[in-house]
């Protein structure tokens, strides 16, 4: 059910130019045209009695509980499945409809337990409003007959349990399903009486196709479908709007309150990102917030091979502080970093950056996107003149034909994935790009019309052989290109794109993918009205992140895909703020805003704001951080929610350069991989225990409200304040929205942002400033950020990495719906449940040719290192290439990967590496024993 | 730094810029990329490495960094990460 705070409006809310006047109640309202009549009534402050209608869902018109009387209409309509007309003159209430409706509650109720005073809904159960409306003063029904209050409760899922004694069959749960997550996991099983909700075929929701998202618990009038955490504490009786910390959609929740008990997250309806959706993560896994592996006092030790010590603040703090003026005497100014977080606000990653420009002295620091989406910022910052996506979500709602190209959407961004399953539906077109058969591909009423399925590695060879169609087939939008884009650099790129070494005859033998397939592919997203562009990690974790970022750039470019709604090149940044920890100059080389520190106008205004100067030159990104660790030039780093010796490739590479390192400072929530080489340990805050903003993949800037107080009793902006000021550079703020006042001060891009315009306009989507009071959802409308579109040659330049006899396998990588990257919050929540081992994808044919069978363990081998995993036969992955996941440290998955990166950011090429697989010794053994051998 | 890691690195910057037709173009397009990320360290240990002969980087490589000893980061055309 929703919280008791939010309003319902019965129908979804139309758009139309066109308005419709009617009069209701004696009372005249306007209305958009497709209004429904009971959206009509409820807008006008009348509520007509329901039950199988919610605003989230299109109208059903099954519970016969909102009929009205309509002035020369015959009967009583329904008035959730009646659009309003001009003149129309309706009564919501007379003693006919009275009585028919205390009769059809009298119906229900004869069905249903009458325990209120103990059912978890009490006081939050529409089935209970409604039989007040109507005045249900008796139930004739009850003794003898058949009923469903004995039916037995179905409590297999972690997180709700669903009772089908308390169930009024008003399907909202089915349709939530289909219509808001587009799983279809719930259908109606029998006729009549013997009408039950069902997942899947009569089974468990465990053992159904359920995904956990939460939409038929959010839809359930009652407490059918119902959170055990509530059926455990009991309604909420508080409740604060803030933004999830997982994905890169950044949801908008409520957290619902006892006390400073989170009772249950409820996705806002009002979210401008997720518009009332979740999924299991946001939804159900925060727990990991309260988890007993909290660490909740500072700590530290002399070295690494000593047990933790735990100390006060102020020691800790310190401590941190004297070995970094140490290092720095002994060993230069260069020898200390810093790497910010991604799960972090804007506001600390602000003054971590803020810490190594002013209180370091120095330009160390990096983060976490320079391992996924770096290539995103270099490429279309060269292109457009700014590195982040160009639309906002539901630009895809006007989309025609959408190209996903290296996106599990439905595993990584879930809830944006509803949205764009909802488009699909409609009829927009689907080309997937992508080495293994994503879910995307095929499921219920969604189905690709193209997949080409390439082999990892050859993405730039595709995109260009896709752009040299466009271009030999004259279907580039000569107009846009003239009109907004470097007309010389366009011819230049057009000639080599036209090359026959960027044919599809030449992309099919690198690829793989068929010559013809990749020309219908090419023609379908040139040809649509509005074509847009997607892609993840499959894009930019590859030694031609940047080279593909540019090349997909072009496309649009080159077909006029740009600068309004339904199209675009939209990268789907993964992380809750990684988008925003880029926005604050958590680069080497720039400041907040995309600026290099090189420019002298705004290093002046930097140098002005922060009362020092800071150096003009680049300093490390990671990489190039523990290089320098294993050189013995650097020599202290304060990670800020980063599980580095778990996240970055060539892991033996990186646990030696942590090793060389006489500093490290590790400020997290939980003693992590990283920690293991830490001397400093400083307890962090979750999403529920700061204030401050998010901004999502759609730049969306949201705000972060603190729910409960800092289990170890600082926000993590306190503890970098009090580094800085440890350190000789005083850092007081009192609280998070003065240091977005000094970034909207400091960024242009920026500068119109503040609490009051956040709260005010809910969200805001930068760039906000003087040009856009109000944000910019879709942005290069009628000119690009750097004047006019850069068209960049993309030559195709193989991977380094190559497969043989040895290591005749590609491995690459990816994500699950249930688990969050390396697993730190979510292998604390249930979802452990769903997804407790990482295993290794393997097709049949390579199998059975190396004697493997499913659940069998596996060793994996590169040249770099190895691992075991349990096989899972399947052909979502082609010949030739193996897949898994890296949720769980055991697995060390990123130990195989190579050093072998993107050229222009050294994104790691995560997704190709070159394996062996075999039957790990303990299954040859297993079998040989179960041979009785 | 790992002189060969580097060296690697400035290989693959120079295959990328390789595809350019404009040899002075590539060669400009390297030697500001370098200027405009590698960190100090990084940028002397390389040109060290060209003045010792520089035989392992691809001549375009090379007549990049040659052309880079001394002259300041670039900033008139807008590059970025982000």
């Amino acid at each position: 059910m929703r919280s008791r705070t939010d309003s319902d409006f019965a129908t979804p809310r139309r758009q139309s130019a066109a308005s419709v006047t009617l009069v209701i109640d004696g009372r005249t309202v306007t209305v958009p045209e497709g209004t429904s009549v009971i959206r009509a009534a409820a807008e006008a402050g009348i509520h007509i009695p329901k039950l199988c209608a919610t605003d989230s869902l299109e109208p059903f018109g099954s519970c016969r509980l909102c009929l009205v009387e309509i002035e020369g209409q015959r009967g009583y309509p329904a008035s959730c499945t009646t659009p309003v007309r001009d003149g129309m003159r309706i009564r919501t209430e007379n003693p006919a409809l009275a009585r028919l409706r205390r009769g059809v509650m009298e119906l229900y109720i004869s069905d249903h337990p009458l325990d209120c005073l103990t059912c978890p809904a009490n006081g939050n159960c529409e089935l209970q409003d409604m039989a007040g409306a109507v005045g249900l003063r008796m139930v004739r029904y009850r003794d003898g007959g058949a009923n469903h209050i004995h039916a037995a409760t179905d409590a297999s899922n972690p997180y709700f349990s669903f009772d089908p004694s308390k169930c009024i069959v008003c399907s909202r749960c089915v349709r939530a399903c289909e219509e808001i997550q587009g799983t279809f996991a719930l259908t109606i099983d029998g006729r009549g009486f013997d009408s039950v909700i069902s997942p899947g075929q009569k089974g468990l929701f465990s053992a159904s196709e359920c995904v956990s998202c939460g939409a038929c618990v959010q839809a359930c009038p009652t407490s059918t479908l119902m959170e055990k955490s509530v059926i455990e504490l009991g309604q909420s009786e508080h409740s604060v709007v803030t933004t999830c910390g997982y994905c890169g959609v950044g949801c908008s929740f409520r957290a619902e309150m006892k006390g400073d008990f989170v009772s249950r997250m409820v996705p806002n309806p009002n979210g401008q990102a997720n518009h009332g959706h979740s999924c299991v993560k946001g939804r159900f896994a925060w727990g990991y917030a309260s988890h007993a592996d909290r660490i909740t006092h500072p700590m530290i030790r002399k070295s690494i091979d000593q047990p933790w010590r735990e100390v006060s603040w102020s020691e800790a703090i310190d401590y941190t502080a004297s070995e970094f003026k140490r290092i720095q005497r002994e060993h230069g100014r260069g020898a200390i970093g810093a790497i910010t977080s991604s799960r972090c606000t804007n506001e600390e990653t602000f003054l971590v950056q803020k810490l190594v420009r002013a209180a370091f002295g120095n330009n160390n620091v990096d983060t976490c996107a320079r391992v996924c989406h770096s290539p995103t910022g270099y490429g279309l910052k060269t292109a457009f003149g700014t590195s982040a996506t160009t639309q906002d979500f539901d630009s895809v709602m006007d989309a025609d034909v959408i190209m996903v190209i290296g996106a599990n959407v439905t595993e990584g961004h879930p809830v944006f994935a509803a949205q764009m399953k909802r488009r699909l539906r409609q009829g927009a077109k689907l080309i997937v790009i992508d080495p293994r058969a994503t879910e995307i591909v095929r499921m219920p009423h969604v189905q690709a019309d193209y997949h080409l399925q390439l082999r990892p590695g050859t993405n730039v060879a595709l995109v260009n052989a896709i752009a040299h169609v466009v271009v030999t087939e004259g279907l580039c939008d000569e107009e846009f290109v003239a009109a907004r884009c470097d007309i010389g650099e366009f011819e230049r790129w057009k000639q080599f794109v036209a090359e026959d070494r960027n044919s599809p005859e030449s992309a099919e033998k690198i690829s793989g993918v068929a010559a013809e397939k990749i020309r219908a592919a090419a023609r379908l997203y040139a040809g649509g009205r509005n074509s847009a562009i997607y892609y993840g990690l499959g894009v930019t974790e590859h030694s031609q992140g940047s080279t593909m970022v540019l090349g997909i750039a072009n496309l649009a470019m080159a077909t006029g895909n740009l600068g309004r709604s339904g199209v675009g090149v939209n990268p789907l940044r993964g992380q809750n703020n990684v988008q925003g920890s880029c926005d604050m100059g958590s680069f080497p080389h720039e400041f907040s805003g995309y600026r290099h520190i090189s420019d002298p106008v705004v290093r002046a205004s930097f140098d002005a704001a922060w009362k020092v100067q800071v150096d003009p030159e680049p300093g490390l990104r990671i990489p190039n951080m523990f290089d320098a660790a294993i050189d013995g030039s650097f020599k202290g780093l304060y990670v800020q929610g980063e599980d580095v010796a778990q996240s970055e490739p060539n892991g033996k590479h990186v646990a030696a350069a942590l090793g060389a390192m006489e500093c490290i400072v590790v400020q997290d929530l939980f003693l992590n991989e990283t920690a293991k080489y830490a001397h400093v340990f400083l307890p962090g805050s979750s999403f529920l225990e700061k204030n401050g903003t998010f901004t999502n993949s759609e730049r969306r800037i949201s705000m972060v409200r603190k729910v409960m107080a800092p289990i170890a009793g600082k926000e993590d902006w306190e503890i970098t304040c009090e580094l800085a000021t440890a350190l000789g550079y005083p850092m007081k703020y009192s609280h998070p929205s003065q240091i977005m006042d000094e970034i909207a001060l400091l960024t242009p891009t920026f500068s119109g942002v503040s609490y009051p315009t956040i709260e005010r306009l809910g969200s805001v989507q930068w760039p906000c400033n003087e040009r856009a009071p109000s944000g910019t959802p879709v942005m290069h409308i009628g000119e690009f950020v750097r004047g006019k579109g850069k068209f960049t040659i993309t030559e195709y330049v193989p991977t380094e990495e190559r497969t043989n006899s040895q290591f005749p396998l590609i491995l690459t990588t990816g994500r699950v719906l249930t688990q969050y990257n390396v697993g730190t919050q979510t292998r604390r929540t249930l979802n452990e449940t769903m997804h407790a081992e990482d295993r290794l994808e393997i097709h049949p044919a390579d199998a059975e040719l190396r004697g493997i069978r499913d659940g069998d363990w596996v060793s994996v081998v590169a040249r770099r290192g190895e691992t075991r995993l349990r096989a899972l036969i399947t052909e979502r992955v082609q010949p030739g290439v193996v897949y898994t996941t890296f949720h769980h440290p055991e697995s060390r998955t990123n130990d195989l990967m190579s050093e072998h990166s993107d050229w222009a950011t050294n994104c790691p090429e995560f997704k190709v590496t070159a394996v062996q697989v075999a039957p790990s010794a303990e299954s040859l053994h297993a079998r040989s024993a179960a041979a009785g051998g | 730094m790992d002189i060969n890691h580097l060296v690697r690195m400035a290989n693959d910057i120079g295959a990328y810029f390789a595809g350019y037709p404009n040899h002075d173009e590539a060669v400009e397009g390297i030697a500001n990329h370098l200027r405009n990320f590698w960190e100090a360290r990084m940028r002397s240990d390389i040109i060290e490495y060209v003045a010792d002969g520089g035989d392992d980087l691809k001549p375009l490589v090379r007549e990049a960094v040659l052309t880079m000893s001394g002259k300041p980061v670039d900033t008139s055309e807008e590059v970025g990460e982000g």
